[in-house]
């Protein structure tokens, strides 16, 4: 959407109580607000809202009220991370208000400005940096009107507590009474000053995240509980192999089941009904025939699909002197790693709401990305992009491009097709099967040490599908199968990052093979290709520290300088009361308890994150047990204390949970694992003990903390597991079976040895 | 249509169905706008739908609405409310218990119902009880302060507890 009005313009008051009151992503910090309220002021708007969406205005963001409140509106969203409370702290220490007097707006393309997808670790870091430089911005305007006003140099007033007034003492002037719903008419400066650290006053704390108690009591209205009045319910009948083409529909098959109905177009097709459970039986019973395709490789293909290719290029990512030459000379060691594919496995299937009716589209969406989704609308239905308008709402947590934007795609065909709005709710089977799939990852590892047990030469190797160049989304399922032409390829994350050692040495080199495809369609998942490039990095470290002979925290440190990764290294350790000694622990039969940890510097120049943990293993059975999981996080600045404890709690149970027992199964032809059983994920009784330190460094630049935590746990584990019995694993996910397979492999060797 | 009386939350309502076999869960969100339960498989397998039937954690996306009959069932909406929080909801607060918290509403009805029934459940009793309840978001080590906290809150005069809930975050 075009702003209305350009420049300095004051925003009228009615103009503006439209814009915020149809906002109804609008939260209020603090107060007990019925989101339900809020959320169905949604439907109606269009997108002429008379309001800058620029991201270079102060206005974009911020909206003073002539009550001294304030509206924030933010393009990056809360997808369950803590934001709508992390972004409204920095806005209100550099404002100089209560926090409880910012209201926040998120990812509305009629309101907000475009800051991106709320994804890699961004929302704070950009998103939320941008934000606040918009307040300080702000602040400083507002300063400057009052020093008119009062008659004194600006350099005598402050604001504060919502008002600007004397240093020294005296009368200030509310926020309200200077600019109250005007526009600032002004671009960020991106000299103006930020508040000295040292003096904050509600960035850092642990406020309560708004949304929470609402949550809690049933009252917060998600994507999967909104509706507008005259709504049809859909879903959408995927076919029985990947890539199939629909062969006939039996519509009869569903007579007397409601008013349920079949939408076919070309390939997709879908049933509507007034009512859910009439859509969901419809659903079920309508008989469709499908070709049969066969061109998958199978999950227990994909490995040796990785090595075969076919490949796109390969790439040198790092070359530091000779690695192959310094490995030739020595003895060397070598090591596979592997990574296999994975769901996002939201706990709620995807959902959207669409209404495309009279030449515009509504689309209420749990999108990582509202305004990419926008412009995906707008292309797919043919329709200028100002008479679109997509809507956050937040659904069940996502961790990278789950089924959101397909569902509103769905949303939007069927839409259309009825002239009626449609909420298009995935089943789980269709989320398992059909969510875009973290890709699988090959890494062949190499390295030598120096004969005082340094590392001397590293080299990685990594196999990697190749993100499609400038592809601007992920290509979606109902529009492919409708025939509705798309940029096709594929779309990953940025996956090859950290494949490196953080540690000094010599002589290394990391390349990569990009492979032209991927097996399942793939998007960005957590921390996206670094989970995986870290279990390689970090557990073939540790197998150098074994063969050094050392201690792996002592072999870590003699290779470390940064300062802010010795400091997370020690305290991580340090948490677990680490013993210094070599691994293997001597450990006799039956039950065996081990120690390891892992190191992480996020994308080389980001948060410093190191974990580690004790493991008990019992080698009749197979299984693993963590007994207690520890973590020191350095991410510089921190916003919200006890939001970022959140974060890292979440990454370091989240990834145990991939790294114990998460593969997605798939054939020649679809996917198999459809459900929680099939497809399983940590459980209560498997969460250990936790022990977390977080690093403040208020003077440091604020990084993610959403993704980071993640990457060292599988390593970690590995490494205790290998520390509890001698066992190596390099590939996850570390079911029973395998770790029950590398005990008896490891049998035969030594006897072989023997 | 077949007609169905219910006892929700303390009070009847009258819902009609297409079809008997409907589940309640369904019944709950679509005719009776309480979405507090959420769809998170329909299969049993993740707990997000729990409610309570005669003071029993119960799967509502496995019970046929027709198989409800008199038996009272709760909600979370009628557990309690921002304002007037059951002791576990106050605890769920206090421990900022979800992440995007879509499940929930199977953790605060399946503890709620454990409390009720052993109020002085350990955390090993906890772990079992939650045992069938997924959290995709890894929130389950916050869960289980928040449980443990609400256990030990319950029994304590009402007053000191939410002196004690407002004192525990800055
Ligand atoms: S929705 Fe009922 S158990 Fe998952
Ligand atoms: S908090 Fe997101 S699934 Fe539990």
């Amino acid at each position: 959407m075009s702003a209305v009005a350009k420049g300095g313009g004051a925003l009228s008051r009615r103009e503006f109580l439209k814009a915020s009151g149809a906002a109804a992503g609008v939260m209020v910090i603090g107060a007990a607000i019925s989101s339900r309220a809020l959320a169905q002021q949604r439907s109606g708007a269009d997108a002429a809202l008379g309001k800058t969406l620029d991201a270079n205005e102060v206005d974009g963001f911020f909206a003073v009220h002539a009550d001294g409140s304030v509206t924030l509106f933010s393009g990056k969203v809360d997808l369950g991370t803590g934001l709508r409370i992390a972004i409204p702290q920095m806005a209100a220490e550099e404002l100089g208000i209560d926090v409880a007097r910012i209201r926040i707006v998120e990812g509305d393309t009629g309101l907000t400005p475009d800051q991106g997808a709320t994804a890699g670790s961004t929302g704070i870091m950009r998103g939320g940096v941008q934000i606040r430089q918009a307040a300080a911005t702000a602040r400083e305007a507002l300063i400057g009107i009052a020093a008119q006003r009062l008659g004194r140099p600006a350099a005598e007033l402050e604001a504060v507590n919502g008002e600007v007034r004397p240093k020294a003492g005296g009368a200030g002037v509310g926020f309200g009474k200077l600019i109250g719903d005007k526009r600032f008419g002004l671009k960020l400066d991106a000299k103006a000053p930020l508040r000295d650290p040292s003096g904050y006053t509600v960035v850092g704390k642990p406020i309560q995240r708004p949304d929470v108690a609402a949550k809690v009591t049933g009252q917060h209205v998600y994507m999967q509980d909104f509706s507008v009045p005259g709504m049809l319910h859909g879903r959408v009948i995927r076919p029985s192999s990947v890539g199939a083409k629909l062969v006939s529909v039996d519509e009869a098959s569903i007579r007397g089941i409601g008013n349920a109905r079949v939408v076919r177009i070309n390939d997709f097709v879908g049933v509507v009904a007034d009512d859910e459970w009439d859509a969901i039986r419809a659903a079920r019973a309508l008989k469709t025939t499908w070709t049969k395709e066969e061109n998958l490789v199978g999950d227990e293909g994909v490995r040796e699909w990785m090595r075969r290719g076919p490949f796109e290029a390969d790439e040198t990512l790092m070359k530091r002197g000779d690695a192959r030459a310094a490995l030739a000379a020595g003895k060397r060691l070598k090591a596979t790693y592997y990574w296999p594919v994975q769901s996002h496995a939201s706990m709620g299937p995807s959902c959207a709401v669409a209404d495309l009716r009279d030449g515009k589209a509504m689309v209420w969406s749990a999108s990582q990305a509202t305004h990419r989704l926008r412009g995906i609308v707008a292309r797919l239905m043919q329709l200028p992009t100002d008479v679109v308008r997509v809507v956050y709402l937040d659904g069940a947590g996502c961790y990278g491009m789950n089924g959101h934007d397909d569902a509103a795609a769905d949303a939007a065909l069927l839409s259309r097709a009825t002239g009626r709005p449609v909420r298009v709710q995935w089943m789980r089977e269709d989320e398992h099967a059909w969510d875009p799939k973290g890709p699988p990852q090959l890494l062949d590892m190499e390295g030598a040490l120096t004969a005082d047990g340094r590392i001397w030469a590293w080299k990685t190797e990594m196999f990697l599908p190749r993100a499609t160049a400038s592809l601007p989304n992920v290509p979606l399922l109902g529009p492919a199968a409708a025939g509705i032409a798309q940029p096709m390829g594929i779309s990953t994350g940025l996956i090859s990052q950290n494949g490196n050692p953080p540690y000094a040495a010599q002589n290394v080199e990391v390349i990569v093979h990009w492979l032209k495809d991927a097996p399942l369609r793939p998007s960005n998942i957590r921390a996206p290709g670094k989970v995986a490039n870290c279990f390689a990095v970090e557990s073939f470290t540790d197998e150098l520290a074994a063969a050094a002979g050392r201690d792996p925290v002592e072999f870590r440190l003699q290779g470390l300088s940064d300062a802010r990764g010795i400091e997370v290294l020690k305290r991580s350790v340090a948490l677990l009361g680490w013993q210094p000694r070599p691994s293997p622990a001597a450990n006799g039969k039956g039950v065996a308890t081990g120690r390891g940890m892992a190191y992480m510097h996020y994308k080389n120049n980001e948060t410093y994150v190191a974990v580690a943990m004790e493991v008990e293993v019992d080698r009749g059975s197979g299984t693993i047990r963590v007994k207690r999981l520890a973590c020191a996080h350095d991410c510089g600045l921190v916003i919200n204390a006890d939001a970022v404890r959140a974060q890292i709690e979440g990454n370091l149970l989240q990834t145990l949970s991939r790294t114990l027992h998460e593969e997605t199964k798939f054939d020649r032809s679809a996917v198999s694992s459809r459900d929680w059983s099939s497809y399983p994920i940590l459980t209560f009784p498997e969460v250990p003990e936790m022990l977390i330190d977080v690093v403040d460094r208020p003077k440091e630049p604020p990084l993610g903390a959403g993704e980071a935590a993640a990457t060292p746990v599988p390593a970690a584990l590995a490494n205790a597991v290998f520390d509890a019995c001698g066992v190596r694993l390099r590939t996850a996910p570390f079911t029973r079976e395998r770790v029950k397979a590398a005990m008896v492999a490891m049998a035969t060797e030594n006897k072989r040895k023997a | 249509m077949p007609t169905y009386r219910l006892s929700i939350n303390g009070e009847i309502r009258s819902v009609a169905v297409s079809d008997p076999k409907q589940p309640l869960l369904y019944v709950l969100r679509n005719s009776l706008g309480l979405t507090g339960a959420k769809y998170g498989c329909g299969l049993g397998q993740c707990g997000a739908c729990t409610v309570h039937i005669g003071g029993k954690a119960v799967r509502s996306c496995l019970v046929p609405v027709s198989s409800v009959g008199a038996k009272r069932v709760t909600t979370i909406e009628g557990l309690g409310t921002p304002a007037a929080p059951h002791p576990v909801q106050a605890a769920f607060i206090a421990e900022q218990a979800a992440q995007c918290g879509y499940c929930v509403n199977g953790m605060v009805m399946t503890s709620a119902a454990l409390l009720a029934q052993k109020p002085r459940a350990t955390l090993g009793e906890c772990k079992a009880a939650l045992a069938g309840n997924l959290c995709r978001c890894g929130t389950q080590h916050r869960i289980e302060r928040a449980v443990m906290r609400a256990r030990d809150a319950i029994g304590k005069p009402v007053e000191k507890r939410a002196a004690e809930d407002a004192g525990s975050k800055a």
